[in-house]
């Protein structure tokens, strides 16, 4: 490449209005970047979460009931069906990303059509999980 | 094309590898627990604790755990390698990461083996 070249001036739409409004992003990068955001929040907060419940509930049958009931709580809940999601979200996007490794479904209309079924599937188990949960 | 051999120098090809590996281990303890939470008895304490007090169970908790510490070690960092720029306050992060997630390690070992 040409000094003349690199040093041309190309427009950058990357900051946070262009994300949100100007660049419509596909579905397969949506998937892709929730992935990320849901890998983000298992690793904190929700695997300290998580930990400490698993820690308490096997302590003593004491600690185990108040773990029940503070599972009770509404705003309890609702952090529990974020994790629930983010778990699921998580799985089936990084199943879809390990068959594209294996060179399964990568041509268009079948990674669109994948990453239709990563958002349907997860959102389904979040509302089959959550409404055990709730 | 560099030719990567996994086995040989670090490339980055090994945390790939690994990060793909460690997803099938903790696929296959979810699907496990799933089936445990979903089709077994009502969840009681005694239910609960027997379950934990189980060798395989105890076992395969923490080979999750460890296959989590490693995946999300290279989740976070190539997350930490994209959007944080500075170099310190990339190492300052990438050292957090590390120590967060020895710490649940050992925060697992403990409660499995209390």
């Amino acid at each position: 490449m040409s000094s003349a070249a690199a040093k041309k001036l190309r427009p950058k739409y990357l900051n946070l209005r262009a994300l949100l409004f100007e660049i419509r992003l596909p579905l397969p990068g949506w998937i892709s970047i929730l992935h990320r955001v849901s890998g983000a929040l298992l690793v904190f907060p929700f695997a300290a979460w998580l930990l400490y419940m698993l820690d308490r509930s096997l302590a003593s049958e004491q600690t185990f009931q108040a773990v029940k009931s503070y599972l009770d709580l509404r705003l309890v809940k609702a952090g529990g069906l974020l994790f629930i999601w983010a778990y699921c979200h998580h799985l089936c996007a990084g199943v879809r990303f390990l068959l594209l490794d294996l060179n399964r479904g990568i041509e268009l209309v079948p990674a669109r059509r994948s990453s239709v079924a990563v958002l349907v599937v997860s959102l389904a188990l979040t509302a089959f999980f959550g409404a055990r949960l709730w | 094309m560099v030719k990567r051999v996994v086995v040989g120098a670090h490339y980055g090809m090994r945390d790939w590898l690994a990060q793909r590996l460690t997803a099938v281990v903790m696929v296959a303890y979810s699907l496990v627990l799933a089936v445990v939470l979903v089709r077994g008895e009502p969840i009681t304490y005694s239910v609960w604790r027997d379950l934990f007090a189980e060798g395989w169970m105890r076992v395969a908790t923490l080979v999750f755990a460890v296959s989590l510490v490693w995946h999300a070690w290279v989740g976070t960092r190539d997350i930490l390698m994209d959007y944080i720029k500075p170099d310190g306050l990339r190492l300052a992060l990438q050292v957090f990461t590390v120590l967060l997630l020895a710490g649940y390690l050992g925060w697992t070992i403990q409660v499995l083996w209390r």
